[in-house]
């Protein structure tokens, strides 16, 4: 069976720049944008430890596309 | 694909970003929290999520069960209420240190006392955080809080020993960057007959650090993984190496017998006697 992609998104009116994200990937998947908020810069490198959509104090990390559908206009 | 399981559990009209301060633990709790009863297949209306007053008694507002935000230090109370009245339901109570350990603190050891089937997180911070950061029963001695400016005379309570002592039948420890620790304990707790205690230890990166310098969110979130110990661990380590150091794991693992089950028994007993009388 083929490894489904890894999807993941920063939903930013949600996050508050708290740094878990990246701090604790142990993959480096996350950078610390300009602007204060994580940026995605690694996705190739997940090993979807789920420690990022773990420690999100906002529940700002979606990792499912149709989730983040659900939640565009909130 | 992983699932960040809490996006099918939050309350539809609510607004986020929700008002827990940026890098604090209280959502990191509430995931483990929900996380742990959607592995246990649990539909929303089958939760009852009650809590008291406090930053984390703020969490029912935010997911999608059954849910009862109450009055200060009476979440427990309120949650025996309910599961007398209906023992099928699964109850959960979030409790900040505070809202547990001194206002509700008498109906906190006595609904271990009973040992009712509820199961509550204690979040504890070390801090009021809501109200301007007084010096709370599990600030650490010696540290400082609005109340507290030379530094905290009193002893903080272990919320796992007393638990464990006024007869709990479950009780475990574990830091908000113990995610998947924390959810295991949670999910054991919940499905544990009896009263369940799981003190979940979390970083206040407003007030305790604007009171104790202790940085920020990540900072402190370093700081109890690397002041971490598991209870085995922490049988090798001598007093002075403990001072710093939370131990973490299982603290108490009973089978007491359960107060709604004792209830029924009493009330089989009586209706017993009842009838034994009107038939002399
Ligand atoms: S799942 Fe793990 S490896 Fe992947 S981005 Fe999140 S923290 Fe990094
Ligand atoms: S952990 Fe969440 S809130 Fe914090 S910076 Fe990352 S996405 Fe934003």
């Amino acid at each position: 069976m083929e490894k489904s992609k890894t999807f993941l998104f920063v939903k930013k009116n949600w996050c508050k720049k708290c740094g878990i994200c990246v701090e604790f990937c142990p993959k480096g998947v996350f950078k610390l944008g300009k602007d204060g908020y994580p940026e995605i810069v690694a996705l190739d490198k997940c090993v979807e430890c789920k420690l990022c959509i773990s420690l999100c104090p906002d529940f700002a990390i979606f990792s499912n596309p149709e989730k983040k559908k659900d939640y565009e206009d909130r | 694909m992983m699932e960040n399981i809490i996006h099918d559990y939050l309350r539809p009209k609510k607004s986020f970003p929700h008002v827990w301060c940026p890098g604090c633990g209280d959502g990191i709790v509430l995931n483990a929290m929900v996380r742990a009863i959607h592995s246990l297949g649990k539909s929303k209306d089958e939760v009852v999520f009650v809590s008291g007053i406090g930053c984390s008694s703020r969490a029912p507002a935010y997911t999608d069960f059954s849910s009862l935000h109450g009055i200060h230090g009476r979440a427990l109370p309120f949650a025996t209420g309910i599961k007398l009245a209906n023992p099928k339901l699964t109850v959960v109570v979030f409790s900040g240190d505070g809202d547990a350990l001194a206002i509700g603190g008498n109906h906190f050891i006595h609904a271990c006392r009973r040992n009712i089937d509820i199961t509550v997180v204690v979040i504890n911070n070390n801090i009021y955080g809501m109200t301007g950061g007084q010096a709370s029963p599990t600030m650490p001695t010696g540290a400082y809080g609005a109340t507290a400016p030379y530094g905290n005379l009193d002893r903080p309570f272990d919320v796992c020993k007393l638990a464990a002592a006024a007869g709990a039948n479950y009780v475990a420890r574990a830091t908000a960057f113990q995610f998947f620790q924390l959810e295991k304990c949670i999910k054991e707790g919940i499905e544990k007959k009896g009263f369940s205690v799981i003190e979940a230890v979390t970083p206040c990166p407003s007030l305790y650090s604007f009171f104790n310098n202790t940085g920020r969110g990540v900072d402190m979130l370093k700081k109890l993984r690397d002041r971490a110990v598991t209870t085995q661990k922490a049988a090798t380590l001598s007093p002075a190496e403990l001072e710093d150091k939370i131990v973490t794991g299982v603290f108490a693992n009973e089978n007491f017998r359960e107060y709604c089950a004792g209830y029924a028994e009493l009330v089989e007993k009586a209706e017993r006697s009842k009838k034994n009388e009107e038939s002399l």
